[in-house]
Parts: structure tokens; C-alpha cells; sequence
């Protein structure tokens, strides 16, 4: 992992900033010759996690690979509001076929790409939560399975947007969503397992997994990077906040992609060959309430018919992930876990600030 | 070079001579020994360079094969009936994208009830896909077909499924001529997309088109596919010329030429219905057989023609659309529309059954003496339906639950009249 010494960061985010670092220590998309992937003009809503998740993480996978990427989109909102006839937005060659077969579509052109000895060229399979982990699971899986060299990314915003907000194996507990609205005795999203992708993409073995958000954009970067140092599959997880989904406000976007970090509800972490090799530290650990309560698919949750009890149990599943994924520095509690900092900056502040900005070990 | 083999090797050995860089494939029956000979030639290098990629379904298979397609490879896949279904979305896909992919059908039934032998019912239903679909009438036909195929698709930028009788023609030996790859390679050139996935030019592939233009873009499509009509004659002439045989074309008449009775049909079929007309013919019965050799795009003015003296046509399919009858019958019917000529259509053969030369001349008599009804069953046994029907109606049966709802609404509605 590419170790950079922190010298700036913001106040209240303690988001890294690196605009009077030296260029090349600068991420892609502070460099002058980024490659602007997916470019201005597209029809994403203001506060689309999607759009700005899929910049990052082509840019950076563009300047990886030296501007030889291909990509094969699933059907979807990114699909849809980056390529309405005539117009694209896409600055690379592209493929949109279904919503269920990307992963496959990817694999094709992997094979392509190998048969014609062009091993310069890589390949990106990339999709929403519903296009990845429910219709297109299967071709994820076989693509996995089969060892294909492609990186699939997978954009989660926890729903079907494109359809109206419908629920997806993605979508959380309690949530409302159009096919589960606050009513009857359990509102919102039934309390299930889920269906965690990255740790059924760990599985299966894979050369890396990584989950990040977009509001870490420098360790998004970083994992696109490294994920582009493996040949074979991989699989990046990135949680994108939906503001037209989740009745959020445009401008929380990024809040709210570091609260589910923080508050544990999302564990950021990379591994590789199937073990965790990494977790990103909570750095100021919030109660779920101060994620939920900015979103109105959680509001039937608060208010005088409020319902404390399920705001229990979500913050039990946040423990949960703090316990098994040792997202806290505290020794104490993750201990013998994963991802533990292994050098000690002087201080404690600039320890976190180092994990920060550094990603996971 | 003249050998004996099975239908299904001889497809792999026309596949391999063709030169496919990306085979995907996912086990169905009666398809399996096309892609397993395939996957050996491509494990022991006697394909190469090929990527042979086992995928995890059909629908992967077709998926992997747009992919790889746009990606500027050529590549190849075979399926068959339920594998046939799945992939159905992807098909749509391909044909829109404009892929020249080449697809086997190994025909079989479609179930429920589940049933692995030889009918249409698979690649009938998906003849409005886009796809070019050709079939075959004997093994020496599927390995020619294929080759062709890819010249065809790849000239036109449109994919095609060439299919041959599932276990009648890919499981039967034959002595098929198997050509040099020196002949296949004079005929064929190496693909050479029209728009492909490269970085050094990078193009946007699937755009979502809206009410403004998407009935021109199917147009286009239809368009594009009526062209077919008349490459595959020039192809099928084309290949006359290195390889020295007929095969493929539009349609193809068998003693036609003053049949009063006229019997058409697709596939493997074709040869038992011709022996039939030979013996017929020495009884002075004026009949003549017709075969279709390419059902899309449909060769509708080529039907009309070559019907055009005969004053009855048995139009034999082994396929049946449930509500209507027919499904070439319906065809046909469109190509000689403000004819006298009158319309036969025979179901036959679905699921496996034979379709027997005994059984045909009782037909053929029937039909010269027009006799038959316009739509028919061949070898129905008629007693089986009758005494479930009946079965049935005493309510032994509970019958499927959209019946019983709708007899609950019925009750319901009647009460508040």
C-alpha cells in the first residue's frame, strides 16, 4: 500500500486534502491529466453517489492502465444517464448489452483481449446493487469461478433507483423502499441476513475484494489501483449514497458515505486470496441514529411513533461489524483482528489521519 | 476428405476450420458432442488460438459471445430447447447490437413436460429474434451451413443460428466430406468488425434510444436482415465454387416442377418426405417436396414461386404454436395469400416422435384427395386425448389454479347480477 505522509486535512470531515502536495503525490483526480472518464454533461441527479464513484474509480483505473480499459456496463441508472441516444458520456470504449450478464459481457472481452495476445488491455465489469447482486449474480459468480481477468465493480446504493426505489438484496433492514413501505407491524425492509458480496466474493477465493465509499475518494482510488497490480477477477464494492432513493439532501452525499463508515454500518476494508488483509478505522465512531436520521427512508423510525426498538437492532448489526471487522484503533476491543496499524505515527491524531489517508494496511 | 462420422463431429470440425477465437458453451443435450469435441480440439492446440470458456449457463454463454464480439473476436456457441430459452434475452441483444455471432441449435422439444428428443419448438420460438436461422436437412448440411454461416453473419453484421435436428442428424453417422483448411480459409476471411471495443478508438456500444428513433432502428434491423435474401444465394454459390456441392440457399424444390401436391418442410425431415414422393411419383401421384432451407428472413417470394403451379401444399412442421396451430403454416399461408392454392398444415414429429414413411403415405393420400382438415395432427392418438378430456371434465382432476380462481370470479359475478 503506497504510504503518504498527511500534512493537510479539513476540519469536521478530517478528509485529507492533497491540492499543495507535490503532482505526483496528488490522487488521479487532482492531476491535471485525468482522464475524465465519465465526463461532464450526463443526466445523473445533484448528490449522485453513483456518478461520482464511477468517475473516481475509471479515472483511476484509466491512468492504471495506461488508458487501455474497456467497459462493459449492466443495465441501470449509471447505463442510463450516461448514454441517452445520441449522446455519451463515456471516453472509453463501452458496452452496454443486459442487465443481468456484465460480468459476462467482461468476460468475453477479457477473452478477446487473450486470444489476440492484447494482455495491455484490461478489462472493467460494472453495475448497481441489483444488476451485480441480484439478476446478476449468477455471471459474477461464474465469472469469479472461471478465474477471468476483469474487475467488476459494483455501485450500491442499497435499491432499485432506476425502477423507483424498489428493494434489492442490497437494500438494509427497515429501509423503505416502493415494494416495502413503512406499514403494517415490521415497516420498511424485513430484518434478513442480506447478501454481503464481498465476503461471497472472498469465497470464492479471489485474487481481491475491497469495499470503499465515496466519500473516501483517495482510498477508492487506491483500491482501484491495486486492484489493477492482480490478474484475474476482482471485485470492488463501493457504497454510493442515492439522494432521490433514500430521501437524503444532495449535499449529504458524501456525509453520508462517511457515516456509514463511521458508524460501522459498513465495513471498509481489502482483501486478498480471501483474507482480509486490511480494515479502514473507524476514526470518530458515531451512533447509527446520526446516519439514519438523515435520511427519510429511515424516518418511520424516529418521531413520536418512532420505533427505538429497530434503531436497536440496526445498531446491533453495526456492532456487529465493528466486533468482527476491528474497525476501532482501541486495542482493547479490536484486538487479535484484522488490519491492525502496524507503524505509530507520533500522535494519535495523526495515526487515525494516516489511516485515513492511507486505506486499510 | 469423404469420412464417416457423427453429425455432431462434423459440425466441430467445421466450427475448428472456421477458426473461432472465443468458443462459450454450456451443456444441454442433444448439443453436448458438438462443444465437447471442441473443447478438445482447443485443449490439445489443434484450435489455436481459441479461449474455450465453460459458462455457468446459456445465458452467460450468449452473454460471453456479445462480449467477446464487440471485442472484435469471433466467436461460436451451441445450445439447444430450455438453453435455447434462456439465453432468449441475450438473443435480442445480439441481434440489436448487430453481432455476427454463429449459434448452433441442436433442435429439441421445449417442456413442460420436460422431454430432451427432436422437434422445432426451440428455435420456432425464437424466429422473431433477429437472427438469421438456417436449417439443415443432413449432417454433409450442418457442417457446410456452419461454414457459410460465418460468412454470412459476418458480411452482414447479424447473427445466425444454424440448426439441425437434435440426435436425428447431431447424434447419426453419415459420410460427410470434410473440407481442407486450405478451401475453408479460400472462402473464408478473417472477421472484421464493423464497430468494435478498442481503446485507441473509443466507441460507446448499447445506447438507450428512446420514442424518437427506436421504430427506425427496428426497421434498420429488418432491413438489414432482409439483405440476407440475397447474399445467401451468393454465398451458397460462392461456396459451390471451392467446395463443389450444393448446399444451403433460401429453399429448395424436389420434384416440384409439376406437382400438384406440393409437401414443405424444414430439417432433417426432408429425406424421408422425398422417398415418399419417389415411391409416390412411380404410382403416377403428381407430388413434389419443398424444403426450406432458410426460415429467417423468410424467403416469401421464393415460396410463392416455387408453389406457385401446385393447387394443394402439405406444409409438414415439427413445431406448434399453442393457440394458433402452425407456425410455418402460418408462413406460408402469408406467401400465397390470393392464391386458390390450398394450405395443409400437419403438427408432426414433436417430442421425438417418428415421423414414419407409412405414416407420411397415409397423409400424402389423404391429402391429393383433399381430405384432410386445414390443420392436423400426425399420429395423434386421439383415444389418449379424448379419454383426458373427459377425465377432466368430471372434475377428477383439480385442474391449474388460474381455472379455479377464474371459476371463484365467475360464481362471485354471477351473484352480483
Amino acid at each position: 500500500m503506497p504510504y503518504q505522509q498527511i500534512k493537510f486535512y479539513q476540519a469536521g470531515s478530517f478528509v485529507a486534502g492533497n491540492r499543495l502536495l507535490p503532482p505526483e503525490e496528488r490522487s488521479v483526480q487532482a492531476r491535471v491529466e485525468r482522464s475524465n472518464t465519465l465526463t461532464s454533461g450526463h443526466r445523473a441527479c445533484q448528490g449522485c453517489g453513483e456518478a461520482l464513484g464511477a468517475r473516481y474509480a475509471l479515472d483511476a483505473a484509466m491512468r492504471a492502465t495506461g488508458g487501455k480499459l474497456i467497459a462493459a456496463n449492466a443495465t441501470g441508472c449509471l447505463e442510463v444517464f450516461s448514454t441517452p441516444y445520441p449522446e455519451s458520456s463515456w471516453q472509453l470504449p463501452w458496452i452496454h448489452s443486459l442487465f443481468g450478464n456484465a460480468p459476462a459481457v467482461a468476460t468475453g472481452i477479457a477473452a478477446a483481449m487473450k486470444v489476440k495476445g492484447r494482455d495491455d488491455v484490461r478489462v472493467v465489469g460494472q453495475g448497481g446493487d441489483g444488476g451485480t447482486l441480484d439478476i446478476g449474480f449468477a455471471c459474477l459468480s461464474g465469472m469469479f469461478e472461471r478465474g477471468d481477468d476483469v474487475l467488476y465493480i459494483c455501485y450500491d446504493n442499497e435499491g432499485y433507483m432506476n425502477t423507483g426505489v424498489q428493494r434489492s438484496g442490497a437494500t438494509p433492514p427497515a429501509a423503505r423502499t416502493a415494494t416495502t413501505k413503512p406499514v403494517g407491524d415490521e415497516p420498511g425492509n424485513v430484518f434478513g441476513q442480506g447478501k454481503n458480496a464481498p465476503l461471497i466474493a472472498m469465497a470464492h477465493e479471489i485474487p481481491y475484494v475491497a469495499t470503499a465509499t465515496v466519500s473516501e475518494l483517495r482510498d477508492l482510488e487506491y483500491k482501484v489501483e491495486r486492484a489493477m497490480e492482480f490478474r484475474g477477477p476482482r471485485y470492488l464494492h463501493v457504497f454510493v449514497p442515492c439522494p432521490l432513493g433514500w430521501g437524503s439532501a444532495s449535499h449529504d452525499t458524501i456525509r453520508l458515505a462517511r457515516l456509514v463508515k463511521e458508524t460501522g454500518l459498513f465495513p471498509v476494508f481489502e482483501a486478498v486470496d480471501g483474507e482480509v488483509v486490511g480494515v479502514s478505522k473507524i476514526r470518530r465512531r458515531v451512533p447509527v441514529e446520526e446516519y439514519l436520521k438523515l435520511q427519510r427512508r429511515f424516518a418511520h423510525l424516529f418521531g413520536p411513533k418512532g420505533r427505538p426498538d429497530v434503531v436497536e437492532r440496526i445498531q446491533a448489526i453495526a456492532d456487529r461489524n465493528i466486533k468482527r471487522y476491528g474497525l476501532l484503533l482501541d486495542s482493547e476491543t479490536s484486538a487479535d483482528l484484522p488490519g491492525e496499524a502496524t507503524d505509530s505515527p507520533d500522535t494519535p491524531l495523526l495515526r487515525v489521519l494516516a489511516e485515513a489517508e492511507r486505506g486499510p494496511q | 476428405m469423404l469420412e464417416q462420422k457423427e453429425g455432431s463431429q462434423a459440425v466441430a470440425d467445421a466450427i475448428a476450420l472456421c477458426r473461432p477465437e472465443v468458443i462459450c458453451a454450456y451443456p444441454i443435450s442433444p448439443q453436448t458432442h458438438i462443444v465437447e469435441s471442441l473443447s478438445d480440439k482447443v485443449r490439445t492446440g489443434e484450435l489455436s488460438p481459441c479461449e474455450y470458456v465453460s459458462v455457468e449457463s446459456e445465458f452467460a454463454a450468449m452473454s460471453v459471445a456479445i462480449g467477446a464480439s464487440a471485442a472484435g473476436a469471433r466467436p461460436y456457441t451451441a445450445t439447444a430447447s430450455q438453453g435455447l430459452l434462456f439465453m432468449a434475452e441475450a438473443l435480442y441483444n445480439a441481434s440489436g447490437l448487430g453481432l455476427p455471432i454463429v449459434m448452433t441449435v441442436a433442435n429439441r422439444a421445449i417442456g413442460s413436460p420436460i422431454n430432451i428428443w427432436n422437434d422445432h419448438s426451440d428455435s420456432m420460438s425464437q424466429r422473431d429474434s433477429g437472427w438469421i436461422q438456417l436449417y439443415a436437412e443432413s449432417g454433409q448440411e450442418a457442417l457446410d451451413l456452419h461454414i457459410q454461416a460465418f460468412m454470412l453473419a459476418e458480411r452482414l453484421s447479424l447473427p445466425v443460428m444454424v440448426c439441425m435436428d437434435g440426435f436425428i442428424l447431431t447424434h447419426a453417422y453419415e459420410r460427410v466430406d470434410v473440407p481442407g483448411q486450405e478451401q475453408v480459409d479460400a472462402f473464408l476471411p478473417p472477421f472484421e468488425p464493423r464497430q468494435v471495443l478498442d481503446p485507441a478508438e473509443p466507441v460507446t456500444i448499447g445506447a438507450m434510444v428512446g420514442p424518437e428513433a427506436f421504430s427506425e432502428v427496428k426497421y434498420l434491423m429488418h432491413a438489414k436482415q432482409m439483405q440476407a435474401l440475397d447474399l445467401i444465394p451468393e454465398i451458397a454459390a460462392e461456396f459451390k465454387e471451392i467446395f463443389g456441392r450444393e448446399s444451403g440457399g433460401l429453399i429448395s424444390g424436389y420434384r416440384i416442377e409439376d406437382a400438384e401436391t406440393v409437401v414443405l418442410a424444414l430439417g432433417s425431415v426432408l429425406g424421408t418426405i422425398q422417398d415418399v414422393v419417389d415411391e409416390l411419383r412411380e404410382k403416377g401421384v403428381s407430388i413434389g417436396a419443398l424444403g426450406v432451407k432458410t426460415f429467417r428472413p423468410y424467403p416469401l417470394e421464393e415460396v410463392r414461386k416455387a408453389l406457385a403451379g401446385a393447387q394443394r401444399v402439405v406444409v409438414l412442421e415439427k413445431a406448434f404454436a399453442i393457440g394458433v396451430g402452425g407456425i410455418v403454416g402460418q408462413n406460408v399461408r402469408l406467401a400465397l395469400s390470393g392464391t386458390p392454392i390450398r394450405v395443409y398444415d400437419v403438427v408432426a414429429g414433436l417430442g421425438g416422435r417418428p415421423i414414419t414413411k407409412r405414416s407420411l403415405r397415409g397423409l400424402f393420400a389423404e391429402a391429393v384427395d383433399d381430405r384432410l382438415e386445414p390443420q392436423t395432427f400426425l399420429d395423434m392418438d386421439w383415444d389418449l386425448v379424448r379419454r383426458e378430456l373427459e377425465r377432466t371434465q368430471h372434475g377428477l382432476a383439480t385442474g391449474p389454479h388460474a381455472e379455479s380462481i377464474l371459476r371463484d370470479v365467475g360464481t362471485v359475478a354471477a351473484r352480483s347480477h
